[in-house]
């Protein structure tokens, strides 16, 4: 075949040398725009699995680059004027410029042909070629001139950033967090041979604009992060490379061929550089080509589809991390006067890519430290790990940090638990959880669910509750029951067979904060009025009274799922024009008002929980800052701990049920708003709430395993 | 998990006698279920059309849709369809909706595609109120009306599955691409306090010493999708070995039922796949 390689980079290059090996008879060709010795840019990283593969395609440039690799183990996370150091990451990294010297070594000797300085505008230079290989790049020309094939898009990250290079010897990977005037700047810096780093200084926008850095030309900006790191440069100098602030720009396209031509490494898709792994997804991209041309030697669309099978989950796995990775800097002022410890931790875990299992396996030490300081026992040697440590709340301890949910069946009867309601809480107890979230228990009948939706608004109901809060203490385990009002949601038959279907005869006029019907096929509900109001206040407080005397330890007050109070929160169910809607502080005012009301009939020794919910999902709903500022005011009234919920507001929604969809939204409202919370959504491991509790991004965590005895 | 089979309704080279057959002999054979597809601009045939008529050559197997494009059809209409062939079968009928990939078929039908995902959640909620009223009858066999899943990847789609109906079915790929969709579907279901927990089912093709044959017919039924037909058809099972690794792993992914679909004609795949799955 006759080769054409657009783009002299470690990708191009380290194709070119594969598949001249696996067959000599190609004619290749490699294409490069810069000069042989041209690079821009320091250090790259590579991970062991990535250099297995390199093992594997080539041993000989194999053992070039690893005889000149910078090969460490640490990451020491630089906060809070203390350096927390683990262990175990093994990293291995090289000059860019060193590697391309190898590769292009490699190539000349296996005879692939090098062509430098001669810039590609288009793909004619190549119309004799069987093959068409577009390594060229970020700004790839092959990737703009077939864009109505591929279908690329571009994300323009809001953060800046600048590629420094230092003569700084470091033996970790080094995060360096500074807080200053402007804001918070951060370093991603790492060794790539015995006394050069790689290290580059990130901000967010409008720290890097209140810097006065958008004025600044390369001299001041090597000045400017110079005096911001002395601390740690150390007398050492930053170097610079054409060095200016940019953002970062990740690449993706839908197909990564089109005919003859075939994408690879950065051309096709790149992921933030905060997870490194840009020249890693290349190399192994350009194994990976290789490989496929190999199983379909006569068939070009084989071989393409093939390579892209194998490689776009992995690349999407990558961008995915990639995201939550750069997501994370984007809001590390979040963490403003975390514990440094739990703060590494936090930032360790923060694309997914490795947990609290992960961390232990990777240094045992570090992970026993992370465990003893979240304990609140840093001087003990044995610490239980997160999700075993009591969480105290008012006077109550509770066991451990997992809550499961009864789960509702609709089988009370005239508001009473029924026996089987009961024994599904009993069983959640004896599964284990440290305490145990009821199903909605309705403060008035108009406030049910479904005709089975159990309540306390007579005291002849409150007799099982207190069997069943007698009974969990006796499994070492608690009951939250979760107090609430169905609003518009309410009247509907029971969810054996769908949710929010009304009952045939129309059930109970409903109430709501305004007059908009649930779904198409739901009854307009009253738009509530103040005697409405005021008795309905009346009925959470007495409902809390009877939850009192009955002995539940923990109350819940629902102000989600699109309920009565969730609906006066939301400007999407909220079309209100006097006192209790409009502006967040209007919406938040009746379930503030019910609230109080609640506190001052709850004990003060027992907690009061909110379920709240932090985003509707849906456009023109809650904003995040308004989730915030309402988790504050709950607090302030005497909310000891918010569970974090999303969507259901409106009916049609754009839910996002991604892999533990709630424990971002959960890392917002505790760090932000500074309050406990707990994450649901999908947390089906021990592991995966070690890792939320042991980062900070919730206090306790509801469990929602596929099976067990209550479900 | 139940493994069942799909019917020739859109493949090449299938007539009413091939098709019957097929239905006859995989009723005969370990297939817990028959399934058919669904497509307006294309050679294929309608989807109750063919269930019904395996109803009538049948007795043990499951109809499942997998599945029927609902938008495209008047809901009334399509619960009395569901409802006669549930009837016709004895309560046999799985039916799976889902608002397609092609917009051609909406515009072969005079239909808008625009909204199609709020009017497939609507539907969703209108047939159950359909079967229960039973105003448009036949009354179905199943209490309450055949077992109804619906599909999509958005977040849309799953809280409407959710919201709606008693299980997920799932468009094809690899156990991966599968478990990250159950999932989902898990946590859809949920998040919306269903009680109990969804169906899951999953789909997959297969011709069994047959790739190329079947790998024609799905570079042509998915060229609306450009590339992506090519993975498709490389997804294609052709060997004995790579339909176990591909049923072990929809086991391991927590699917309930997952049905093989033919990508040639011919009933002799029957016997083969029949020999595979032991």
């Amino acid at each position: 075949m006759r080769i054409g390689v657009l783009g002299g980079g470690p990708a191009g290059l380290y194709f070119a040398l594969l598949a001249k090996r696996a067959d000599p008879a190609h004619e290749i060709t490699v294409v490069e725009r810069n000069a042989p010795d041209a690079t821009f840019g320091w250090g790259v990283v590579f991970s062991e699995e990535t250099l297995g593969a390199l093992r594997d395609a080539d041993y000989p440039s194999y053992v070039e680059i690893t005889d000149t690799f910078a090969r460490w183990s640490a990451i020491d996370v630089v906060y809070g004027g203390r350096t927390v150091r683990s262990g175990g990451h093994v990293f291995s990294a090289i000059a860019r410029r060193r590697l391309l010297e190898i590769l292009q070594g490699r190539c000349r000797e296996v005879g692939v042909e090098l062509a430098f300085q001669r810039e590609a505008t288009d793909l004619d230079a190549f119309a004799d070629r069987d093959l068409v290989v577009a390594a060229d790049g970020v700004n790839s020309t092959a990737r703009r001139l077939l864009a109505r094939h591929l279908r690329p898009t571009q994300d323009v990250h809001r953060s800046k950033f600048i590629w420094f290079g230092s003569d700084l010897p470091l033996d970790a990977f080094t995060f360096v967090f500074r807080t200053t005037e402007h804001g918070m700047f951060q370093v991603h810096a790492y060794p790539f041979d015995a006394d050069t780093s790689t290290f580059i200084v990130e901000c967010t926008e409008g720290t890097w604009r209140a810097a006065g850095l958008d004025q600044a030309g390369e001299p001041e900006s090597i000045a400017f992060c110079q005096d911001l790191f002395a601390p740690e440069l150390d007398g050492h100098k930053l170097l610079s490379n054409r060095s200016l602030w940019i953002s970062f720009v990740t690449v993706r396209c839908r197909s990564w061929h089109h005919g003859n031509v075939v994408l690879l490494g950065d051309a096709a898709h790149t992921a933030h550089f905060t997870i490194g792994s840009g020249t890693k997804l290349a190399m192994e991209d350009a194994v990976a080509l290789g490989q496929a041309l190999q199983r379909h030697p006569a068939a070009l669309e084989a071989a393409f589809t093939d390579y892209e099978l194998e490689r776009q989950p992995v690349v999407e796995r990558f961008q995915e991390a990639a995201r939550d990775s750069a997501t994370w800097f984007e809001n590390v002022r979040r963490y403003d006067g975390f514990d440094p410890v739990q703060f590494a931790c936090n930032l360790l875990t923060r694309s997914g890519r490795i947990g609290h299992l992960e961390l232990t396996r990777r240094d045992p030490g570090f992970a026993a430290t992370v465990d003893r300081r979240f304990a609140g026992r840093p001087e003990r040697l044995v610490a239980p790990p997160p999700l075993f440590a009591p969480l105290g709340q008012r006077a109550l301890t509770l066991a451990n940090r997992v809550a499961l949910a009864a789960g509702a069946a609709d089988d009370a009867s005239d508001g009473r638990l029924a026996g089987a309601a009961a024994g599904r809480l009993a069983a959640a107890a004896a599964a284990g959880a440290g305490v145990v979230v009821s199903e909605l228990v309705a403060v008035a009948p108009d406030g049910r669910v479904t005709p089975g939706t159990p309540g306390l608004w007579a005291d002849d109901q409150a007799g099982p509750w207190a069997e069943a809060a007698r009974e969990l203490a006796a499994h070492g385990s608690a009951l939250a029951l979760r107090l609430g009002h169905a609003g518009r949601r309410g009247a509907t038959r029971p969810r054996r067979t769908g949710v929010d279907r009304p009952l045939p005869d129309g059930g109970w006029p409903l109430l709501a904060a305004s007059a908009i019907p649930y779904t198409p096929a739901s009854a307009v509900p009253k738009a509530a009025d103040a005697g409405d109001l005021e008795r309905v206040t009346g009925q959470f407080a007495a409902g809390a009274r009877r939850a009192a005397d009955a002995g539940v330890q923990v109350l819940m007050c629902d102000l989600a799922h699109g309920y009565l109070l969730g609906g006066f929160l939301s400007p999407l169910a909220n079309r209100r024009d006097d006192e209790l809607g409009g502006s967040l502080e209007g919406r938040l005012r009746f379930p503030l008002r019910v609230l109080d009301a609640v506190r001052a009939a709850w004990p003060d020794d027992r907690p009061l929980w909110a379920v709240l919910t932090v985003t509707d999902w849906a456009p023109g709903g809650l904003a995040p800052e308004e989730a915030v500022a309402a988790a504050r005011a709950l607090a302030a009234h005497g909310c000891d701990l918010i569970q974090v919920t999303a969507g259901q507001t409106t009916a049609v929604t754009r839910p996002d049920y991604g892999r533990l969809h709630l424990v971002g939204w959960s890392d917002m409202v505790r760090n932000d708003a500074g309050v406990p919370t707990m994450a649901g959504g999908g947390l089906t491991t021990a592991d995966e709430v070690n890792t939320v509790l042991a980062a900070g991004r919730a206090d306790l965590c509801l469990l929602d395993p596929r099976t067990y005895a209550g479900a | 998990m139940e493994v069942g089979v799909g019917l020739p309704t859109t493949t090449p080279g299938a007539d009413g006698t091939g098709i019957l057959e097929w239905a006859r002999r995989a009723d005969q054979g370990p297939f817990a279920s028959l399934g058919v597809l669904d497509r307006m601009v294309y050679r294929s045939v309608e989807p109750f059309a063919a269930l019904s008529a395996a109803a009538a050559v049948t007795t043990r197997a499951r109809l499942v849709t997998m599945v029927v494009i609902g938008p495209l059809r008047n809901t009334a209409l399509l619960a009395k369809q569901a409802a006669s062939l549930d009837l016709l079968s004895g309560g046999r009928l799985t039916l799976g909706l889902a608002i397609g990939a092609r917009t051609d078929d909406y515009r072969a039908l005079g239909v808008d595609p625009g909204g199609r995902g709020r009017r497939l959640g609507e539907q969703l909620a209108e047939l159950r109120e359909l079967w229960e009223k039973g105003e448009v009858g036949p009354e179905p066999v199943q209490p309450g009306g055949p077992t109804l899943l619906a599909g999509g990847l958005s977040g849309e789609a799953f809280a409407r599955m959710a919201r709606g109906a008693d299980g997920y079915v799932h468009g094809g790929g690899p156990p991966r691409a599968f478990a990250g969709a159950a999932a989902r579907a898990w946590a859809a279901w949920r998040d919306l306090e269903r009680p109990g927990r969804p169906q899951l089912w999953g789909q997959g093709y297969f011709a069994l010493g047959d790739a190329d044959a079947g790998g024609a017919y799905l570079r042509d039924y998915y060229a609306f999708t450009g590339p992506f037909a090519s993975k498709v058809a490389a997804g294609n099972l052709s060997s004995g070995r790579a339909v176990k690794d591909f049923v072990r792993g929809y086991e391991d992914a927590g699917c309930d039922h997952l049905v093989l679909l033919p990508t040639v004609s011919d009933p002799a795949q029957l016997d083969r796949l029949a020999d595979v799955l032991g």
